[in-house]
């Protein structure tokens, strides 16, 4: 292993794109999925569980088998397509709306689960203290429930740091436009260059292990602190 | 004046309670657990919709039928019966959270909420490190800060232990004296009520059983509150005379007076006393050569048969029984003895060392 391979160009582009892309999709999804989340933790109902289960689906899904769907959906003649005038297959925008779905569960549930542990009271004390539902949304359920929003960020973060089926299915590994981490590893397993299979291997290794560590750590100290 | 009128199904449960309470002084709504005492606080405030009924309080209408203003729209204070202090804030950010959103006049001040509770010693320490009774009365302060027109407490002191409740109701009562708004307290337990409330609002199954003075409503011998073992009379009088060498004070109350144990003072103070029942003896004639301090004449109203061969005796003090009604548990045997008949003047003799005089009430 030598200083070159770590300064490889290729390298670079593709660690520049992967967090590029992770760092996209969790913004929407915590966009997206913290509104989601309150809606799926207030009461219960049919509709909901549907809908609940629908954003489960990734976690037991294959990859390849929601990253063919998806290909179908962003693919040439779909209603999609025809909808946007133009093909999502195979384009960064593409990769990031493939990965907001499959990372979803990851980061909706942690949320939800801190919404639903809040209980009802604190938003009814902040009604009651004349604070309109959302002003009660913003001051008291989004920093009660900050150890659940730091977990799914986290999550989803990674979680799209290290997908490799559904982007390789919608995304197919074209250089500097949608070949992420994952992908590169692959291929350079392929080519038998092994070196640089695995400084990128080793690389996602430890970043995974420093993810879970502080995870974990975040969990204690808000853990301890929510139960006062 | 509020007129309020709740019905509806939740649940299994059906509420259908109605009463109209005076717009100022304390009421409590009393009942055993599981009556709907809460459901109907839950409805003042309105946390619970129940698409039957109205509330009006004091010329404002926050539900009519279907119409119903959310909770954060109505100027109601809310303490419930665990503090449930924000744990993402401070306790003086607790404090403020309402007072920030508040509007029309300011009726209290931080200074005035802080002083009266006794919580600035409080404000610097983090929520977690507050004791049961240190965290309701920030929880009452938070709920006073926001500037309500009707404050209403969900039994504030059922989830504390003895010692922090002793902490905590005088506070309770300097509020209830200093404080012009309404409140509606919620709780299960006399003795609270006795002490706090002015009204009486008697819950059973959904219902509203009866509604009226605490005095009245005690000695009402078609509630049920007459045949309780802790029966006692709530007499309200004002300080006339102290004695300090004694170590007595003397209460003007309508029909007569009554020497206390203690300083009570000053001059002029409103106190509330609690005469148990059972601390009250009658006879025919002023007692000489005896250790009670208080002999008062009074009229018979009725009496009505006890538990244990007792008999409760209804009172009206004063020698025409225009006075505070008072009440006696006495033996049927000496009962019978004597012969009383409704109507006549005897003489009530108290215990004085079994009265209660609440400390800092009135002002």
């Amino acid at each position: 292993m030598t200083e070159g391979i770590l300064f490889d160009a290729a390298m670079l582009t593709t660690l520049a794109l992967t967090l590029k892309l992770a760092t996209v999709t969790t913004v929407l999804l915590l966009a997206l999925g913290t509104p989601l989340a309150w809606w799926l933790s207030r009461g219960g109902g049919l509709w909901k569980e549907i809908v609940a289960t629908l954003v489960s689906l990734p976690i037991v899904l294959p990859p390849t088998v929601l990253g063919f769907y998806l290909l179908i959906a962003m693919g040439p003649n779909s209603p999609l397509t025809d909808l946007l005038g133009f093909k999502l297959s195979f384009t960064f925008a593409g990769l990031v709306v493939g990965s907001v779905i499959y990372s979803l569960p990851f980061v909706v549930n942690p949320i939800r689960n801190a919404f639903v542990a809040m209980g009802p009271r604190p938003m009814e004390v902040a009604a009651t203290l004349r604070a309109s539902p959302l002003d009660a949304f913003f001051t008291v359920a989004l920093p009660q429930a900050a150890p659940g929003l730091i977990t799914g960020a986290i999550l989803g973060f990674a979680h799209t740091v290290g997908e490799f089926g559904v982007v390789l299915m919608i995304g197919g590994g074209i250089p500097g436009r949608t070949k992420v981490l994952s992908v590169t590893i692959f291929d350079y397993v392929e080519t038998l260059e092994w070196d640089k299979a695995h400084v990128l291997a080793g690389g996602m290794l430890a970043m995974s292990f420093v993810v879970i560590l502080a995870m974990m750590l975040i969990e204690r100290r808000y853990g301890t602190g929510a139960r006062r | 004046m509020i007129s309020a009128r709740f019905s509806g199904r939740q649940g299994d449960f059906t509420l259908d309670a109605a009463f109209d309470v005076p717009g100022q002084g304390v009421t409590a709504l009393f009942g055993p657990s599981g009556c709907g005492k809460t459901t109907v606080l839950r409805c003042m405030a309105g946390l619970t919709r129940l698409p039957g009924g109205h509330l009006v309080v004091n010329g404002v209408t926050w539900q009519e039928g279907r119409q119903i203003t959310p909770p954060h729209r109505r100027a109601v204070g809310y303490v419930f019966q665990e503090a449930s202090l924000f744990t993402h804030l401070s306790v003086r950010e607790n404090l403020v959270y309402g007072l920030r959103r508040a509007r029309g006049p300011l009726r209290i001040s931080e200074a005035e909420v802080t002083q009266l509770l006794g919580i600035d010693p409080l404000l610097r320490r983090p929520t977690a490190t507050l004791s049961g009774g240190e965290r309701q009365r920030v929880a009452i302060g938070r709920a006073l800060l926001s500037q309500p027109e009707l404050l209403l407490m969900d039994e504030p002191l059922s989830a504390l232990d003895r010692i922090s409740r002793d902490e905590i109701l005088p506070y309770l009562e300097r509020l209830h004296a200093s404080l012009q708004m309404p409140v509606i307290l919620v709780s299960h337990d006399l003795s609270e009520v006795e002490r706090l409330a002015d009204t009486l609002v008697l819950m059973e199954a959904g219902r509203v059983r009866a509604a009226g003075p605490i005095a009245a409503m005690q000695a009402d011998p078609n509630l049920p509150l007459i045949h309780r073992p802790d029966l006692a009379a709530v007499i309200e009088g004002v300080v006339i005379a102290l004695d300090p060498a004694y170590g007595l004070s003397t209460l003007q109350v309508p029909g007569g007076r009554i020497v206390v144990p203690g300083n009570l003072g000053p001059i002029g103070a409103r106190r509330r006393l609690r005469v148990p029942a059972t601390d009250v003896s009658l006879g025919r004639h002023a007692p000489t050569d005896t250790t009670i301090l208080n002999a008062l004449p009074a009229v018979i109203l009725g009496a009505e048969a006890a538990e244990g061969y007792q008999i409760t005796v209804r009172l009206a003090l004063g020698a025409s029984g225009e006075g505070a009604s008072l009440l006696a548990r006495v033996s049927r045997k000496s009962f019978d003895l004597l012969g009383f008949q409704p109507g006549e003047q005897v003489v009530a003799r108290l215990k004085a060392m079994a009265l209660s005089a609440p400390a800092q009430t009135g002002g």
